[in-house]
């Protein structure tokens, strides 16, 4: 009792007052409030924003423990330190010292990554004097996800604050932006710092700093090798279990699909975006796959690499799984209506492999793909309901003519 | 085709505490109050000042902007007070009843031989105009439109609602005689819902019987005008509920206004849920007298999902045959936003478990379970919404008020009542049934 009623005064103490908002923000970590019901339904069901954030969050834990050993293992790997493995229990791959490189590099990132973020929006909610709204929570989880190991925290920092503030609260905040504040803060990335994002080195601890030097390492990404067309050193085992380079949350295609699975399940993701999204990709991958078949694009050409590889290839590497399944569902950006969310799912899945074969660049397409597709949702939701007013309308003619 | 309606989008909200069947004769109470707020839309002028003697059937006001439309004591008795509330809106009109009740004598009828127009007007005479409401907006029926059809629904499936197949038992001849009245006044066709072949109204003639089966909302007149007739822009339903078609019945075969009816007493804090018989408009600690488990509970006028908050001292609305009471849930919950919840419903499985035993009743409160937030998941209310429309359009073109897009998505065909699941299983909270009350409150303005 001692600790709910001295919370509970406070509440009220605060209550009106310009600080109430952060208070409560706390408060309600803590305890599920005490609101009744006014007017409308007496009863509620039992999910809020809050449960529905969790669980996405809960979907995205695996990742996180995964990509803390895997940087660790990438390292160690690059350097000579450990073999590869060679299957999905290795010791060379659960063990401590690549847990510590991954505790070391990756937890400042999920840290820095949600005190700039949630600083940001205690911020807004204070000044525009409503409740902190939870839409951060999973923000601040997917972007340590999907930025390289060695991404400077400073460079994190102005991001997240770009991302937050341009990506979101200038909409209004929670439930109103049109591009996911993930992928804003990620693209504002890629296009602030080129190249620092896009070069061979990021994705690996140490790659960076030691470059150049005698004990140089590299850390090419199987989209980075493949672009330049050379033969692909890992194998699907590897790749679809993840132990392959990339961003920190992203390589695991295995535990992004049990994380899809959960998120169908309790009916907090949308399958339909997923499943379409797959579909769309690999129409994609088998039409270039049939372009390099019949001839048209020959070796020598710079898109063979990525155009040669077996088009169900294309769903394990790179950012496609994860993009796919945690950023492309988002249900405040992506299309609003069950028919749009197969449109939209579809053309995503289409894009991005295509973006991935064209741009040697930046071979990783599903970024640009599902902010593309954002800013294209409500068109595909406007034309789905025009639909539904359409059908309305002709019913009334009918009955006149 | 098929006049049977059938839905699989919807949601059966299983509480404990659904009325036995049972019912108590209640002895006459003592004060009784007609709110003129469960008329939506009307502006009461008032007829029976404080202190007039009146009968029961005889008006207490009538409608400012039609004023044949009356509106009628359930009770004989005397004007006591007439409670205002600001720019002196009347609030409620408190009755004190007589011990021996007087009718109002509007005399027998035969309903078979009088037209719609005759039909119409003994309608209006006898205050029983009200009972008829419209689809669009959901209000009164304006009499000087023409109905293409109208509705009964037989069957109701909101949380606890009482069952109309035991409340109408034995009242065949009343509502018979209601219905052939109905007919009168469309030239379409008079449709009405019934769940089962034992309803009372299954047998009835002249009307179009419809089987209704799936889960809530299916009883809900809204849902089974929208698979058997829906309306178009322009055109006008009218809507009766059958237990108002009993005091329609028994006004032209006996001549009396009786507005008595069975009601079901439900909800967890009732120590025996049960039926009892009452006026409408009766004080509400009347019917729920050494019955009610006082501490912590909300008494509310109708259903969990759309009915009206009284307290123990308020008064059954005028429409309602029901009366709820559930604990009131003001209280925190340590993690209850992430612990796994066993103990409520819920549509998703975020470590909700309600899924894994579909035939549980539970002992929902009113706790809200979650701040207010902005609309941020998408695709749920479709899982419980049966209407060919975009539910969360259709809000949000209410929310910026703009008419041209509501009249497109569909805002004729519904009522608040249809908001009521996807506002149960909202995860943000937000009072869907105030803002298609006023969406539709706006529209009737600005359109007429």
């Amino acid at each position: 009792m001692g600790l709910k009623q001295n919370l509970h005064n406070l509440k009220e103490k605060y209550k009106g007052t310009k600080m109430a908002p952060l208070f409560n923000g706390f408060h309600t970590f803590l305890y599920l409030p005490n609101e009744t019901t006014h007017g409308g339904t007496h009863i509620k069901a039992a999910d809020d924003l809050k449960r529905t954030m969790n669980t996405v969050i809960m979907a995205l834990i695996p990742c996180l423990i995964f990509g803390m050993f895997n940087a660790g293992y990438q390292h160690h790997v690059v350097t000579g330190e450990v073999e590869r493995v060679t299957g999905f229990f290795s010791g060379n791959f659960w063990n401590l010292s690549n847990l510590w490189i991954g505790a070391i590099k990756v937890l400042p990132l999920v840290i820095v990554s949600y005190v700039v973020g949630l600083a940001i929006e205690f911020v807004f909610c204070i000044i525009k004097g409503h409740e902190i709204e939870e839409g951060y929570l999973v923000t601040g989880m997917l972007v340590p996800l999907i930025v390289p190991v060695d991404l400077p925290l400073w460079m994190l920092a102005v991001a997240v604050a770009f991302g937050v503030v341009i990506g979101k609260e200038v909409f209004g905040g929670t439930g109103m932006n049109i591009l996911n504040p993930a992928l804003t803060i990620r693209a504002f990335l890629f296009f602030a710092y080129p190249t620092w994002m896009s070069g061979d080195k990021v994705w690996v601890h140490d790659a960076v700093a030691k470059s150049g030097g005698a004990d140089a390492i590299s850390g090419e990404t199987v989209l980075g090798s493949l672009a330049q067309s050379q033969p692909l050193d890992y194998s699907v085992a590897d790749m679809f279990f993840g132990f392959i380079p990339g961003s920190v949350g992203e390589t695991s295609t295995f535990l992004i699909l049990l994380g899809a699975l959960f998120l169908i399940f309790t009916k907090i993701g949308s399958w339909r975006i997923m499943l379409s999204s797959v579909i769309g990709a690999l129409v994609m991958g088998f039409i270039f796959n049939f372009v390099v078949s019949s001839g048209i694009i020959g070796e020598t050409s710079k898109f063979y690499g990525l155009m040669n590889l077996d088009f169900w290839k294309h769903l394990l590497i790179g950012g496609f799984a994860f993009g796919v399944v945690y950023m492309a569902t988002d249900p405040v950006t992506a299309s609003q209506t069950n028919k749009g969310k197969w449109i939209y799912g579809f053309l995503i899945g289409f894009i991005s492999i295509m973006i991935r074969v064209f741009n040697p660049a930046y071979p990783e397409g599903v970024m640009l793909a599902i902010l593309l597709m954002n800013v294209f949702a409500p068109t595909i939701d406007h034309y789905v309901v025009q639909g539904n007013v359409k059908r309305r309308l002709k019913r009334t003619k009918v009955k006149t003519a | 085709m098929s006049k049977d309606i059938r839905i699989k989008k919807g949601l059966d909200v299983k509480l404990i505490g659904s009325a036995e069947h049972e019912t108590t004769h209640l002895p006459l109470g003592s004060l009784y109050a007609i709110r003129p707020d469960d008329f939506h839309g009307v502006i009461p002028k008032i007829l029976a000042k404080e202190g007039t003697e009146v009968k029961a059937g005889q008006a207490l006001f009538y409608n400012k902007s039609d004023e044949r439309i009356l509106f009628p004591s359930p009770v004989s008795g005397k004007v006591t007070e007439i409670v205002r509330g600001a720019r002196r809106k009347v609030l409620e009109i408190k009755i004190t009843a007589n011990s021996t009740q007087a009718f109002e004598d509007f005399g027998t009828k035969d309903v078979s031989v009088m037209s719609g127009e005759e039909v119409k007007n003994h309608l209006f005479t006898s205050g029983c105009w009200p009972f008829i409401k419209q689809r669009p907006y959901d209000v009164v029926a304006n009499p000087n439109q023409a109905p293409k059809a109208i509705f009964v629904s037989g069957h109701a499936s909101a949380p606890l609602a009482a069952d109309l197949d035991y409340t109408l038992k034995g009242k065949e001849a009343e509502l018979q005689t209601a219905l052939t009245a109905l007919t009168k006044l469309t030239e379409g066709k008079v449709h009405v819902s019934v769940a089962s072949s034992k309803s009372p109204l299954a047998g009835l003639n002249g009307v179009e019987l419809h089987n209704v089966s799936g889960p809530h909302p299916v009883g809900n007149v809204s849902t089974q005008i929208a698979q058997v007739n829906p309306i178009n822009k322009g055109e006008v339903v009218w809507v009766v509920t059958p237990q108002d078609l009993v005091v329609i019945g028994e006004l032209f075969l006996t001549g009396k206004f009786n507005a008595t009816r069975t009601i079901a007493l439900t909800g967890s804090k009732f120590k025996t849920p049960k039926y009892v018989t009452a006026l409408a408009g009766a004080n509400i600690s009347d019917l729920v007298k050494g019955n009610l488990e006082e501490a912590n509970a909300r008494v509310i006028s109708g259903n969990v999902l759309s009915g009206l908050q009284v307290g123990e001292n308020g008064f059954l609305g005028y429409y309602e045959n029901q009366v709820t009471a559930i604990p009131e849930g003001d209280d925190y919950e340590l993690f209850g936003w992430n612990k796994p919840v066993f103990n409520k419903i819920s549509t998703t499985r975020a470590l909700t478990f309600s899924w894994l035993n579909p035939k549980k009743k539970y002992d929902l409160n009113t706790n809200t379970n979650g701040e207010h937030r902005a609309f941020v998941v998408t695709g749920a209310y479709e899982e419980v919404f049966p209407l060919d429309i975009f539910p969360m359009q259709l809000l949000k073109a209410c929310m910026y008020k703009d008419i041209d897009e509501m009249e497109g998505l569909g805002a004729y065909e519904i009522a608040p009542e249809d908001f009521a699941l996807t506002e149960f299983i909202c995860v943000s909270k937000q009072p869907h049934q105030k803002i298609i009350r006023e969406g539709l409150d706006m529209m009737r303005e600005e359109l007429g």
